[in-house]
């Protein structure tokens, strides 16, 4: 299993049926390919679309039903589209039980970075930072390590996305948590070892007592 | 509300005028406005937008062209060249949160002088701004966003200016009818009075100042 694919599955195993789920752009967006069959989970785009399907087959595309990256996607029955001030203001207003978000770093407190590295990469925030501040649970699925550096860091660097500490970090090595603002191993990937994750992480980890293999 | 041609519509914009357009990358965006503003080289644009888009498409080909100096957006990451003006000081950019843009024209629309958001305490975009607290949690006060033209695109139109919009096309679309002093829409198609239903008009007629004719 390749590490996108690892995290994305770890990831989809916090959904619940009938959450409302929003994914942003990147490994996040994978997690709906591993939707367990069973669960009825809507999954909003923040562009105005509550009830995103899978990408359109070639020729199925609609100009005019985009994820917010702009690619083609398709709307499942019962879906519903509204302006971005509803899409904000059900993200803002803690209508959104579960955001699913990229990370550039997060620190040994939960807080995550992941808009911009000045004078590098300026995109702008676009929805993350509503998203940190108003979503009921925020998860962050990035990969542990970046050119060989942890991106799970003491402290960030890069300017914070929101004053809001995340709930769950889920990357190829990792499941990690943050009760009592400590990063917390709750679980560890598949052949990977407590110590291995400990010697790639550089915030402090305190590692929980029972720290089981991810059931993907 | 009167229908104008393409040329006509966008002789009306003068160089320098603020303009809210429509559109997320692209999708919703009045694509032939914006063709004509390029073709009429109105210059030293003030561009209030969630996107930059990609060059070659939508608001990207204001970027393109050069005829931005100033742009309120939340996100150009898709948009190499508007990168490089930004950097190049040839181009202001203030990014903001999509909720906060979005909020803030919205306030300016309806009356509001601003809006309350939670979004941005405890980061870079606080600075300069009034924290406001509320029953213990703490806002920032963000100011309401009126431009002088929208440019607004959508599915249906009637000649009365009722307009339906259709699927993501929607977004900043009906928020920005609301919030300038000239509101000038491009529509799929042009229906006759009361081909559109009253529940399904998303923006009344009368926000509609100038429809632009197809064809």
């Amino acid at each position: 299993m390749d590490a996108q694919t690892i995290i994305a599955k770890r990831v989809a195993l916090e959904l619940r049926s009938g959450m409302l789920v929003n994914l942003g752009i990147g490994i996040p967006t994978l997690v709906a390919n591993y939707v367990p069959g069973d669960l009825k989970v809507f999954f909003q785009s923040e562009n105005g679309l509550i009830g995103s399907g899978p990408i359109p087959e070639q020729g199925m595309e609609h100009p005019m039903l985009t994820d917010a990256g702009g690619r083609p996607i398709s709307a499942l029955p019962g879906a519903c589209v509204f302006d971005s001030a509803m899409s904000f203001g059900l993200i803002r207003g803690g209508h959104v039980d579960m955001t699913v978000l990229g990370g550039l770093q997060v620190d040994g407190q939960g807080y995550l970075a992941n808009w911009t590295i000045p004078g590098k990469m300026v995109p702008g925030m676009g929805g993350a930072m509503d998203l940190v501040s108003g979503a009921k649970r925020v998860v962050v699925a990035m990969q542990h390590t970046a050119k060989g550096k942890s991106k799970i860091v003491k402290k960030c660097n890069l300017p914070l996305t929101s004053a809001r500490i995340v709930d769950l970090v889920v990357t190829d090595m990792a499941v990690i948590g943050f009760p009592g603002g400590k990063a917390t191993l709750l679980e560890t990937a598949p052949g990977v070892s407590v110590a291995d994750v400990i010697a790639n992480t550089e915030a402090e980890l305190v590692v929980a007592a029972k720290v089981p293999e991810m059931a993907i | 509300m009167r229908t104008v041609s393409l040329e006509e519509a966008v002789a009306m914009i003068p160089d320098g005028a603020s303009v809210m357009i429509g559109g997320f990358m692209g999708v919703g965006a009045p694509e032939r406005l914006l063709d004509e503003l390029v073709r009429q080289r109105k210059s030293n644009l003030y561009v209030i937008a969630n996107d930059a888009c990609v060059p070659g498409k939508g608001i990207g080909k204001l970027v393109d062209a050069g005829l931005i100096t100033r742009m309120i957006a939340s996100h150009i990451g898709l948009n190499p060249k508007a990168q490089q003006q930004m950097i190049a000081n040839k181009m202001s950019i203030d990014l903001i949160p999509q909720g906060t843009l979005v909020e803030r024209i919205r306030a300016g629309g309806c009356g509001l002088g601003g809006i309350l958001t939670p979004t941005g305490v405890g980061t870079s975009v606080e600075q300069g701004k009034q924290k406001i607290e509320v029953a213990g949690k703490t806002y920032l006060l963000e100011t309401a966003l009126h431009a002088d033209f929208a440019l607004v695109h959508s599915f249906l139109a009637d000649y009365q200016g009722n307009l339906q919009y259709a699927l993501t096309a929607r977004n900043f679309n009906p928020v920005m009818a609301m919030a300038a002093d000239t509101v000038i829409v491009t529509a799929e198609h042009i229906v006759p009075v009361g081909v559109v239903a009253p529940d399904h008009v998303v923006t009344p007629g009368p926000l509609v100042d100038y429809l632009v004719a197809n064809g």
